[in-house]
C-alpha cells in the first residue's frame, strides 16, 4: 500500500461520465446445479474505476467474464455499450472487440513475437493496414515501457513483462472498457509494482476499468468504487474511503480484516 | 561457514574454475557411456561382439557384390561358390521396380512431376522459399495429375475450375453467414464436378485439343505408385484430420457425432478391409459402367484411414493446449476459424507434429498394403521379378534395396520433422 502512496496520482482525467458503458440487471449464472452469480444488478458509467473484491469462489471473476461472454449467463440482461448479450455471434464479436480483457496468467501467444501478439487482432479483427498496425503497437508497448522487447517471444520475458505486453494486446484494439481478471496474482512481489503503474497510467487516461485484484492499495489509489462479493452475489459496495473505513456488513468486515490484518 | 557462528559475511566473490581432466573430452565420454560399473562394461563387450560377429557374417556377402549379371545364374557362375549378393537383379529391373509397366519412353513425365514436387513442397516446408511458388503448389496436384496419367489437359483444367467455383461461392454466399456459406461452398463445387466438369472438359477439349498420350493405370507400379498413394494420401489426410478433429470437439452434437462415429468406425477396422472394399465392393454400389480408377479409390481409402489417425493425433495437441489460449483469443473479438487458424492450429499442430509425422511415415509404409487387392507396388514387382525364370530364388538383394528406398523416404521426413520441431520452438522452456 505504501507504494501507492509513493506516487502522486493525476486525478484530472478521471471523470465519471453519465453514459452508462455496461448494464446488468437481474443477472443470474449457474455451473450446472452451482448457483455461481445470483441475481447481479450492476450500472458502470463511462469512466469508472472499479475494483472487485472478495474471498475466493464468490463468483467475482466469472461475473468479469460474463461482461465479454467468455462465461454464458442463463437469465437477466447483460448490455455492453448499447449491444446486449445473447447468442447472436455478431453481437459477441462486437463486444469483445470493444471490450480488453487482461487476465491472471497473460495468456500471451507463446508462437508469436510481442509485436506479432499485439498486432494480430487489429490486423485480422479491425482489418487496419499492418503497418499502422504496428506502428499503434509500438506506441503502447513504449507506453507499457517495454519497446525494445517487441521482437522476442513471450516465453523471454519476466512475468511483470508480459503481463504488460497482455496490457498493451488489449489496448491496441482500442477497447472502450478494460476487465481485469487478478492480474497481479501470478506474479512476484517484485513486479506487482510495474503492472499497477500501468493499470495507474490507464485510469489517468480516463479508461473505464473493472478489476477484479486484491490489491487494496491499488483500490484506494484509483477506484471509485469498490463492490465485495460473497456466495455469487454482490454484498456491499462503496466509494473506496467508505469502504474500508466504514464497512456496513459483518461479511466485509470480515474479509476486510482478513486481508488487510497481516 | 561455521555451524557454531551464524553470522556469515563473504568478502570476495568466486571466480569460477575449470573441471577436473576426468570430467571433461573423450575421456569422460568413455568412461560414462561405456564403462560405467559392471553391468556397463558387460555389455559394451557384448555389443562389440555381435558387431564383430554381424560383420564377420555379412562383410564378404557385401564385399563380392555382384552388380552385372542379367540373371542368377550368371551370378553364380561369377561367383563361384563364394558368398555374394547379387545386385544385378536391380541393376537389371530397377527401371520396372521404380515405374511398374509405365511405358519406358515417357518415364520422363513421371520423374518430372517428382522433381515439380519438390519444387511445389518448397514454400510449404521452407519459409525462405519465395511466397509467390504457393501459387505453384496450389496448381501442382492438377499439374502432376496430367503428366502421370495424360490425357487431355481440359480434364484436370475444369476439376481445378471446380474449386476455384467453390471460392467464389464462399465468397459470394459469405452476409449468409458462417454456415451456410460453408455449407454452399461444398455443395456447388460438388453439383458441379457430378453434373458439369465432364462437358466443360470434353467441350474445351473440342474447341481446343491439347492433349498428350494417356497411360492407364493399371502400368503403373513399383515406387511410383507408392510415391502417388504416399504423397497424395499424406496431403490429404493432414487437412482432414484437422477437420475431423476440431468436429469431435465442437460445441454441435450433430457435427460431434459425425466426426466420432467415423474416426471410430474407420480407426476399428483394418487398411486391408477398407482396400478390398476399395477394389471389389464398390463396384456393387456404383452404377454398372462407371469407370472409377482403382488407384482414385486406393487413394482415398487410404485417406479416410489416416485421417482419422490423424484427427486423434492433432486432438492430442488441441487437448494440451492451455484454456487461457482459446480465451485470450475470443476475448481479442477473433471469430472460430480466424481463432483457429492463428492461434489455436499453429500451436496445437507444432505440439501433434511427432505425431503426425508417426502417422505420415505409417502411411507411406502401409501403401505396400495394395499388393493385396493386384496393384504392383515394390514387393508386388519383386514377386513378379521373382516369377521370371531368370531371377527365380533371389529375395535379399531385392527387400533390401525396397528397404533402403523406403528408410530414405522415411528418414527424410523423420528429419524434416526434427528440423521443424526446433524451427518453432518458441516459448524457452
Amino acid at each position: 500500500m505504501e507504494s501507492m502512496e509513493a506516487r502522486q496520482i493525476d486525478r484530472s482525467h478521471m471523470q465519471v461520465s453519465d453514459e452508462v458503458a455496461i448494464q446488468i440487471s437481474s443477472m443470474n449464472k449457474w455451473y450446472g446445479q452451482f448457483h455461481v452469480l445470483r441475481d447481479i444488478d450492476m450500472t458502470v458509467r463511462r469512466g469508472e474505476r472499479i475494483v472487485v473484491c472478495g474471498p475466493s469462489g464468490s463468483g467475482k471473476s466469472t461475473l468479469i467474464r460474463c461482461i465479454n461472454r467468455l462465461e454464458e449467463h442463463q437469465s437477466g440482461q447483460i448490455i455492453v455499450d448499447g449491444t446486449e448479450l445473447s447468442s447472436d455471434l455478431k453481437n459477441i464479436d462486437k463486444v469483445r472487440s470493444e471490450v480488453g480483457m487482461v487476465f491472471q496468467h497473460f495468456n500471451l501467444f507463446p508462437h508469436l513475437t510481442i509485436l506479432e501478439n499485439c498486432t494480430l487482432a487489429p490486423i485480422w479483427v479491425r482489418k487496419v493496414p499492418k503497418k499502422e498496425a504496428e506502428e499503434t503497437a509500438m506506441h503502447y508497448l513504449t507506453k507499457v515501457k517495454i519497446p525494445e522487447q517487441a521482437h522476442k517471444y513471450p516465453g523471454q520475458l519476466s512475468g511483470g513483462q508480459q503481463q504488460r505486453v497482455a496490457i498493451a494486446r488489449s489496448l491496441c484494439m482500442k477497447p472502450r472498457i478494460m476487465l481485469f481478471d487478478e492480474p497481479t496474482s501470478a506474479l512476484d512481489p517484485e513486479m506487482i509494482k510495474e503492472v499497477l503503474d500501468t493499470m495507474i497510467q490507464l485510469a489517468e487516461e480516463g479508461m473505464t476499468m473493472i478489476c477484479v485484484t486484491h490489491e487494496m492499495g491499488f483500490a484506494q489509489a484509483v477506484a471509485n468504487r469498490v463492490i465485495f462479493m460473497d456466495q455469487g452475489q454482490i454484498v456491499e459496495q462503496n466509494e473506496p474511503r467508505e469502504f474500508f473505513n466504514n464497512p456496513q456488513s459483518e461479511r466485509t468486515k470480515l474479509f476486510l480484516s482478513q486481508i488487510l490484518g497481516h | 561457514m561455521g555451524d557454531r557462528n551464524a553470522s556469515y559475511v563473504r568478502t570476495e566473490m568466486m571466480e569460477p574454475q575449470a573441471p577436473p581432466i576426468t570430467e571433461v573430452g573423450a575421456i569422460r565420454w568413455v568412461r560414462e557411456n561405456l564403462f560405467d560399473g559392471v553391468l556397463s562394461s558387460v555389455l559394451t563387450v557384448l555389443a562389440l561382439l555381435a558387431i564383430a560377429f554381424l560383420l564377420h557374417e555379412l562383410g564378404p556377402w557385401l564385399l563380392n557384390s555382384v552388380w552385372n549379371a542379367h540373371s542368377l545364374t550368371q551370378c553364380r557362375e561369377i561367383l563361384q561358390g563364394e558368398p555374394g549378393a547379387c545386385w544385378g537383379v536391380i541393376n537389371d529391373r530397377w527401371a520396372q521396380l521404380l515405374f511398374g509397366f509405365y511405358p519406358s519412353t515417357l518415364y520422363w513425365r513421371p520423374v518430372l512431376a517428382l522433381v515439380l514436387l519438390f519444387v511445389a513442397l518448397a514454400p510449404v516446408l521452407f519459409p525462405s522459399a519465395p511466397r509467390g511458388l504457393i501459387w505453384f503448389t496450389l496448381a501442382y496436384p492438377f499439374v502432376a495429375f496430367w503428366l502421370i496419367w495424360g490425357g487431355s489437359i481440359w480434364l484436370p483444367i475444369s476439376v481445378a475450375l471446380g474449386f476455384g467455383i467453390g471460392y467464389a461461392t464462399l465468397l459470394a454466399t459469405s452476409r449468409l453467414g458462417l454456415l451456410i456459406s460453408t455449407i454452399a461452398a461444398v455443395v456447388v463445387p460438388v453439383l458441379y464436378w457430378l453434373l458439369f466438369s465432364g462437358d466443360v472438359a470434353g467441350g474445351l477439349a473440342s474447341a481446343l485439343p491439347l492433349e498428350i498420350r494417356a497411360v492407364p493405370s493399371r502400368e503403373f507400379g513399383g515406387f511410383m505408385i507408392s510415391i502417388i498413394i504416399g504423397v497424395t494420401g499424406i496431403a490429404l489426410s493432414l487437412p482432414l484430420g484437422i477437420l475431423l478433429a476440431l468436429g469431435r470437439r465442437s460445441n454441435m452434437p450433430l457435427i460431434k457425432v459425425i466426426a466420432v462415429v467415423f474416426i471410430e468406425f474407420i480407426r476399428g477396422v483394418p487398411l486391408i478391409t477398407l482396400l478390398f472394399t476399395a477394389s471389389l465392393l464398390l463396384n456393387y454400389f456404383l452404377p454398372p459402367g462407371t469407370n472409377f480408377d482403382l488407384i482414385l479409390r486406393v487413394i482415398i481409402m487410404v485417406t479416410l484411414f489416416a485421417s482419422a489417425y490423424m484427427a486423434e493425433v492433432i486432438r492430442g495437441g488441441l487437448a494440451a493446449l492451455p484454456r487461457g489460449q482459446f480465451e485470450a483469443a475470443d476475448a481479442l473479438g477473433l471469430d472460430y476459424w480466424k481463432a483457429q487458424r492463428l492461434i489455436v492450429m499453429p500451436q496445437a499442430l507444432k505440439i501433434s507434429i511427432p505425431g503426425i509425422v508417426n502417422t505420415f511415415i505409417g502411411l507411406f509404409k502401409d501403401t505396400t498394403l495394395v499388393v493385396f487387392i493386384g496393384l504392383l507396388d515394390p514387393i508386388g514387382l519383386a514377386s513378379a521379378i521373382r516369377a521370371n525364370s531368370d531371377w527365380q530364388g533371389i529375395y535379399w538383394e531385392l527387400f533390401i534395396f525396397i528397404g533402403a528406398i523406403f528408410w530414405i523416404f522415411c528418414f527424410g521426413m523423420s528429419r524434416y520433422s526434427m528440423h521443424l520441431e526446433r524451427r518453432l520452438k518458441t516459448d524457452h522452456r
